[in-house]
């Protein structure tokens, strides 16, 4: 059985940003990551990052992950694990991960889960069809293994994950026939989606997807606009000829080990569904145990690598370390100006419900 | 249109099949998983919970509030039964 000050599940942003914080005030760290590296969805990440500078603004996502993995390996207090999967959490604070062929054995002092989110599936007629694909796995075949996912594909939602990866696809060389978005509106930045409709795209909001067309493999896809209640407008129905259909419908918290935990949880449609109650400082309903990114209520990598940072010095001070209240603060505070403005406003109204 | 829409893409269920188990009175997704092994293979429920729990919802009236989700237990993927065993190295 190993001990450690602080067990961090998940080395995304919000994990790398935590387990710095707290060796920094002093703590020991183990890190478990699933993947063999370092970053989470940062390594996918080809486009620069915008916001202020000391969040990173004009680096892209990967060279994020880069800048955190190096200061991470030299650092004596983090001990990490790459391809070990937390299994489980149990009654007397023991924590499992799958690693190696074989099972490991964890008994923090406190512990931050920062698992991050899966995408979410939205039902059609044949979406078993060989070239339905979400999002995240599109973006990982061409980023990470410099694979083409197909010729010309049909994007389904206009939030941002939906508008940088079909910028990115044509920046592979991939037509994107056309961006559908069940809502009225537009969900991500519109620096993204005005980028998208110079290249000549449509961004059909009102529409939805029925069905995916062909028989071993998508040859295309039937969509249709719809009312405001999702009902499809008759005769408005059309086909489409793709050979890829991508899904960026939204993602749903992986919150397995903090329901293991027995953290108080809360459905909330703005943060992407079932999340834990926390108080101001990311800890959850049970002692010690703390949340950051998108397990938390789904965000982006920004707000998770503030959140990875609050959770991690927070988690340090809980343990005794001595931690600048000045610095909490900070963070805080550039956490509330990120999340100003309209485009926060729906995470905003999430986070009323359930910080408590 | 023939409905064709797959819900459990682990153990291949269609929205049909899904449909008729909860009018038949599994009105709970542990209900459904004991019936029809939704939710029981790769990755767990993590795909088709949410759909799944729009169906029961929409059939049985029920409000979210009044849905469990499955119990959450580890394992919470699937590992092997030597590396289980075998357990972690420093007790050796």
């Amino acid at each position: 059985m190993r001990q450690t000050d602080l067990a961090i599940i998940g080395a995304g942003p919000a994990g790398l940003a935590a387990a710095l914080e707290a060796a920094t005030a002093g703590a020991k760290v183990i890190l478990l990551e699933r993947d063999e590296w370092l970053g989470g969805q940062l390594v996918k990440q080809t486009h620069q990052f915008f916001g202020s500078k000391k969040e990173f603004a004009g680096m892209r996502g990967i060279d994020i992950a880069t800048h955190f993995s190096e200061q991470i390996e030299k650092n004596k207090d983090i001990e990490v694990f790459t391809g070990a999967t937390a299994l489980g959490y149990y009654e007397d604070g023991v924590l499992t991960a799958a690693y190696s062929g074989r099972m490991l054995k964890i008994k923090p002092k406190t512990m931050l889960v920062a698992s991050g989110a899966m995408e979410k599936m939205i039902p059609f007629n044949n979406n078993d069809l060989p070239g339905v694909y979400g999002a995240g796995a599109v973006q990982t075949l061409m980023n990470v293994y410099g694979v083409a996912p197909g010729k010309r594909v049909l994007m389904v939602g206009a939030g941002n994950i939906g508008l940088i990866v079909s910028y990115q696809l044509m920046q592979a060389g991939i037509e994107v026939e056309a961006i559908i978005e069940g809502s009225s509106q537009v969900g991500g930045y519109w620096v993204h989606a005005s980028k998208i409709r110079r290249m000549g795209v449509p961004i059909l909001t009102n529409h939805t997807i029925l069905k995916a067309i062909g028989e071993e493999k998508v040859e295309g896809a039937l969509i249709t606009e719809i009312d405001e209640n999702w009902k499809p407008l008759e005769g408005t129905e059309r086909e489409v000829s793709v050979d890829n259909i991508c899904l960026a419908v939204g993602l749903s918290p992986l919150a397995e080990l903090l329901w293991q935990a027995g953290c108080q949880m809360e459905f909330s449609p703005q943060l992407g569904g079932y999340v834990p109650v926390r108080d101001e400082d990311l800890e959850t309903s049970q002692e010690g145990i703390y949340i950051a990114g998108d397990v938390a209520g789904i965000e982006e990598a920004t707000s998770a690598i503030l959140e990875g940072q609050l959770a991690g010095i927070s988690a340090a001070r809980k343990m005794g370390f001595a931690v600048e209240d000045k610095k909490i603060e900070q963070i805080k505070e550039n956490l509330k100006s990120l999340r100003a403005g309209p485009v926060g406003e729906h995470i905003r109204q999430g986070l009323a419900q359930v910080e408590r | 249109m023939k409905d064709d829409v797959i819900l459990c893409f682990c153990e291949d269920l269609t929205r049909e099949e899904v449909r008729e188990a909860i009018k038949k009175g599994s009105d709970s997704f542990e209900a459904l998983k004991r019936l029809i092994r939704c939710g029981m293979g790769a990755c767990q429920g993590k795909t088709c919970e949410e759909n799944i729990q729009r169906e029961i919802m929409a059939i049985t009236g029920k409000t979210r509030e009044e849905l469990p989700l499955q119990r959450q237990r580890p394992p919470s993927v699937g590992i092997f039964l030597q590396d289980a065993a075998r357990g972690d190295n420093d007790e050796k």
